[in-house]
């Protein structure tokens, strides 16, 4: 049965105007109709936070819990019911401040989640303090006179928690939202999609430099798997490999031509190169990486349970409770 | 010599197991529980072991205790004092001592009482009997070392792996003592090491030497027990703890309501062992989940019977305090979920082998904003199982969760249990919603008896909806902040549990007349009971009622507390049930029995406070 947005729409949304969440959720819509997976088989669970407010607006199964819990409790939704397709939304303080335990466990596990990680850098329920992705320095009502700490570079902590899939879009882009959307769809494990998306009240212009299409054209780089890293407003520029790190470089100039550029691996098992794209960008002359980073087929743990499961099932003798009960010493008493 | 040897007949007797945590006292318990309990008699186990796993051998911090009560007629707890003790080392006579009755007879492996011994004991002195004031015609002093060793020499075994066998030596002396059935030890030790059958047979040469030792010499404590059984219920049974009651009590459930059984969990003391025993079961479709702490244990079962299963955490005090708001979602959200608290000495990390009654209020209240919420307390071990199927029954039927309070003693304590039918169970129908209401169905629409929301599980067409932890209208299931739905929404909530059905309390003893009413909850039952027993035995006028279904309270609570002249509550705690009770009853105010020192009440403690209670 094929589907449409509507199919998926609930609600009237009550951000802002002009949230980058508004954008997120009409390209989520999208996504969902072009996925195809009936409403009545998906399940939207969020924590708690602006974007947390998602699945109200969703027509599908979902649950807005509480704050930074997200993760565990799709956790016990998708193992118990893997018929489901699960989709966790979570912002950057709910997923990676108070609900970062269960991100880098989940990733871990790898469990078949699609995780939407709204990242605006900001607090904004709570009415701007900063977030673990605020960047140092950063000037907000809690930090008068800027952080003093360092802020997670969300790519990295999925990675580190040994994540099989990471990729990135601009919540005003709606094509490449929806690609990425699709992408962590089918991909099998944990699917982490970090969204970047502007808070139009606390922390506007955040991402700026990528939010329109020029700036995305001068500033971003699409990565696609089995295509080279080429860039810049006329696709005049590309990555290569230098000592231990990337360099860009001009096609063309020094006699590089396109045949010379790195070729993006979405699927290689080490992610060192990967890493290196997702944390180019925030001013240190690269551009920023969208679309997918990695995407590494591994043993999900949904399916291992199951399987797991059946193989006991299969070579144990007992299955319901009257055969447990004769596998323990027993006596009679006559 | 045996024509001397006199037979005595006991009524009851509790041994003693211990020494150095690795000794396997627990393994010897074990096996003379069920070898007494296969001849039918009522037995009640209890371990006391230390927090650390392996204290350094020899050391007072490292003895480990079990204790077995065995009796004619039923016991009902592992005894307060044994009438045997072995001691496998100084350290473990030096320690549990204190656990003897006077004149119990000790058994004690000589080799293991040697100078370092004595100094890591902290004896002063070689004579260690006489430092105690231990009178040593009540000592079997045998040197159980050097017996294994010769018994084991040609076995091939090297020295570390024949000392292992040394409490299969005690056990046989045990046996000996009590005039046990050695075979039925024997079939038990096979089976339990089926895949290693030298190691089996090298265990039962070491019982067979322990009891030719007692039977040869039989020592110097000249008497051999019987207890004999009086009172027997035919049928067939097995020795359970009261954590693998609880693991079994979640598994018949699921099976009952048709779902499967999802357990997110955290390791914690005392409660690891239902998480053990459930991940054993995967091919009963059981799916278990070590989560990465506490929270997610909880969040991923909430997550679970969202889903469409039974979901359950099980946890210690510590976990329930991190588990709060998950908790709560499950209330606001109206999902079934079964919490179990094994509760432990606290506050914080407190006494985490120990036993405590100190979670009550935690559990009734330990959490923000008005949330109701039912409360089931085990009394035993066996009674474990009946009382996790009916925190399972009432989270599903009820679409609540449900918290099922054990505590260590309960928990690690064990007894004969029953094979149960669960044809004699009652059956468990979650609140589905029927396929006709699609048109008018919402989240929040009522079953106007019960007061209960229907359920619509994920998977379902037509059904979709978003639940939440944000307060939500009564009627079409949004988001909702209006002052008069929050209000109707919080009654709601809380006439919901109100109205769940739970068995009237039960008094025991003298119902019509007594002096005094001894009222406690969960795990205590077998010392309130004891203690009442030996009041009425000695010409008192006394009854006991004991809580397990503490929220909503049994209908009949303020009539019985309200018959009797004198009631006392006696707990593990401050005066927490004291305290529930007068919150709910009118101008009740009974005396209280109050310990919290981490060990199970002594009978003879309570006997003693209550008869002064009747007194004044």
């Amino acid at each position: 049965m094929a589907y449409t947005a509507q199919d998926f729409k609930k609600g009237q949304p009550r951000w802002c105007p002009g949230c980058g969440d508004h954008f997120f959720l009409a390209s989520l819509h999208k996504a969902m109709a072009e996925i195809g997976v009936a409403p009545w088989n998906t399940a939207v669970i969020s924590g708690i936070g602006c974007s947390s407010r998602l699945p109200h607006y969703m027509a599908t199964y979902g649950m807005n819990t509480i704050h930074g819990r997200a993760a565990a409790i799709a956790t016990g939704c998708k193992v118990t019911n893997p018929d489901l397709t699960v989709w966790q939304v979570s912002g950057d303080g709910d997923g990676l401040a108070i609900g970062g335990n269960h991100f880098i466990h989940t990733n871990r596990r790898n469990i078949n989640l699609n995780i939407i990680l709204l990242n605006n850098r900001i607090y904004g329920l709570t009415k701007g303090q900063y977030s673990p992705t605020s960047p140092r320095g950063f000037v907000s009502k809690s930090s008068p006179y800027g952080t003093v700490e360092d802020p997670f570079r969300p790519a990295e902590l999925c990675f580190g928690a040994r994540g099989h899939f990471f990729a990135r879009a601009v919540a005003t882009d709606a094509p490449g939202t929806i690609e990425v959307l699709k992408a962590a769809y089918h991909h099998k494990g944990t699917a982490v999609c970090e969204i970047l998306q502007n808070c139009v009240i606390f922390n506007n212009g955040t991402h700026d430099a990528v939010s329109s299409k020029e700036g995305r054209a001068k500033n971003a780089i699409y990565v696609e798997h089995g295509k080279p890293l080429i860039f810049g407003e006329n696709n005049e520029f590309g990555l290569m490999q230098e000592g231990f790190g990337l360099k860009i470089v001009k096609i063309g100039e020094n006699g590089i031509t396109e045949k010379d550029i790195l070729v993006h691996d979405a699927h290689c098992e080490d992610n060192t190169l990967q890493l290196k794209l997702a944390l180019m960008g925030n001013g240190d002359g690269f551009p920023v990486a969208l679309g997918v980073i990695r995407d590494v087929d591994a043993p999900t743990y949904d399916d291992s349970v199951t399987a797991q499961i059946e193989e006991v099932k299969a070579a144990k003798k007992y299955h319901n409770f009257a055969e447990l009960l004769e596998t323990n010493d027993i006596w009679e008493v006559k | 010599m045996a024509e001397t040897l006199e037979v005595k007949e006991l009524a009851e007797v509790a041994v003693r197991f211990s020494g150095d945590s690795g000794d396997g006292m627990q393994l010897a318990g074990n096996i003379f529980s069920t070898v007494s309990a296969t001849v039918g008699n009522s037995i009640s186990t209890f371990p006391d072991y230390p927090a650390d796993i392996r204290a350094p051998q020899g050391s007072l911090t490292g003895v480990s205790g079990f204790q077995v009560h065995i009796g004619a007629n039923m016991v009902y707890t592992p005894g307060d004092k044994c009438d045997v003790l072995v001691a496998m080392n100084a350290a473990a006579l030096k320690t549990q001592y204190k656990y003897a009755k006077p004149g119990a007879a000790i058994i004690i492996d000589t080799d293991s009482f040697g100078a370092a011994d004595l100094k890591k004991a902290a004896f002063a002195t070689e004579d260690y009997l006489g430092e105690m004031g231990i009178d040593p015609d009540r000592v079997i002093a045998c040197p159980i070392t050097q017996m294994v060793k010769d018994c084991l020499a040609d076995s091939g075994m090297d020295v570390k792996a024949m000392l292992k066998c040394r409490n299969m030596f005690a056990l046989g002396l045990v046996c000996w003592l009590f005039d046990r059935d050695l075979d039925i030890a024997f079939n038990f030790l096979k089976e339990k090491f089926a895949k290693k059958p030298d190691v089996a047979e090298a265990n039962i040469k070491v019982i067979q030497a322990g009891y030719d030792y007692g039977h040869n010499t039989h020592s110097s404590v000249a008497n051999v027990y019987r207890i004999e059984t009086k009172k027997k219920v035919p049928g067939r049974y097995m020795d359970i703890t009261g954590n693998k009651a609880t693991a079994y009590g979640f598994i018949a459930a699921a099976e009952k309501a048709g779902l499967k059984l999802y357990l997110g969990s955290y390791p914690i003391t005392p409660a690891t062992d239902v998480l053990h025993e459930l991940s054993k079961h995967k091919s009963l479709g059981v799916t278990t989940v070590q989560c990465e702490d506490e929270i997610a244990g909880c969040a991923s079962a909430v997550g679970a019977s969202f889903a469409g299963a039974l979901g359950v955490t099980s946890t210690s005090g510590p976990g329930i305090c991190l588990k709060s708001e998950a908790i709560n979602l499950a209330v606001i959200m109206e999902l079934p979920l079964v919490v179990l608290d094994v509760q432990r000495g606290g506050p914080a990390t407190g006494l985490p082998t120990k036993s405590e009654q100190t979670d009550l209020l935690q559990a009734l209240f330990g959490r923000n904003g008005e949330s109701p919420m039912p409360v089931i307390a085990a009394v035993s071990p066996v009674d474990c199982f009946d009382a996790a199927y009916a925190a399972s029954k009432m989270a599903l039927e009820h679409m609540t969760p449900v918290i099922l309070m054990t505590d260590a003693y309960v928990a690690n304590g064990s007894a004969s249990f029953k094979l149960p039918n669960l044809n004699d169970y009652p059956a468990i129908n979650p609140p589905y919603v029927p396929e006709e209401m699609k048109e008018s169905w919402t989240p929040y629409l009522r079953n106007p008896e019960t007061g209960v929301r229907y359920w619509a599980v994920p998977g379902r067409e037509g059904f979709h909806h978003i639940l939440g932890g944000l307060e939500k209208d009564n009627k079409t299931g949004a988001i909702s902040t209006d002052p008069e739905n929050h209000d109707l929404m919080t009654r709601l909530r809380q006439e919901k549990i109100d109205k769940i059905q739970v068995p009237d309390l039960e008094v025991l003893g003298d119902k019509d007349d007594a002096d005094l009413l001894i009222v406690g909850f969960g795990g205590t039952f077998g010392h309130l009971r004891s203690a009442m027993d030996e009041l009425r035995a000695a010409g008192k006028k006394v009854a006991m009622a004991q809580f397990k279904f503490i929220n909503p309270l049994p209908k009949n609570t303020a009539e019985v507390l309200k018959k009797y002249k004198k009631v006392v509550v006696a707990e593990q705690n401050m005066g927490q049930l004291a305290g529930w009770l007068r919150m709910k009853v009118d101008n009740f105010t009974p005396y209280q029995f109050n310990q919290v020192k981490g060990q199970p009440f002594l009978v003879s403690e309570l006997v003693a406070a209550f008869n002064d209670i009747i007194n004044k």
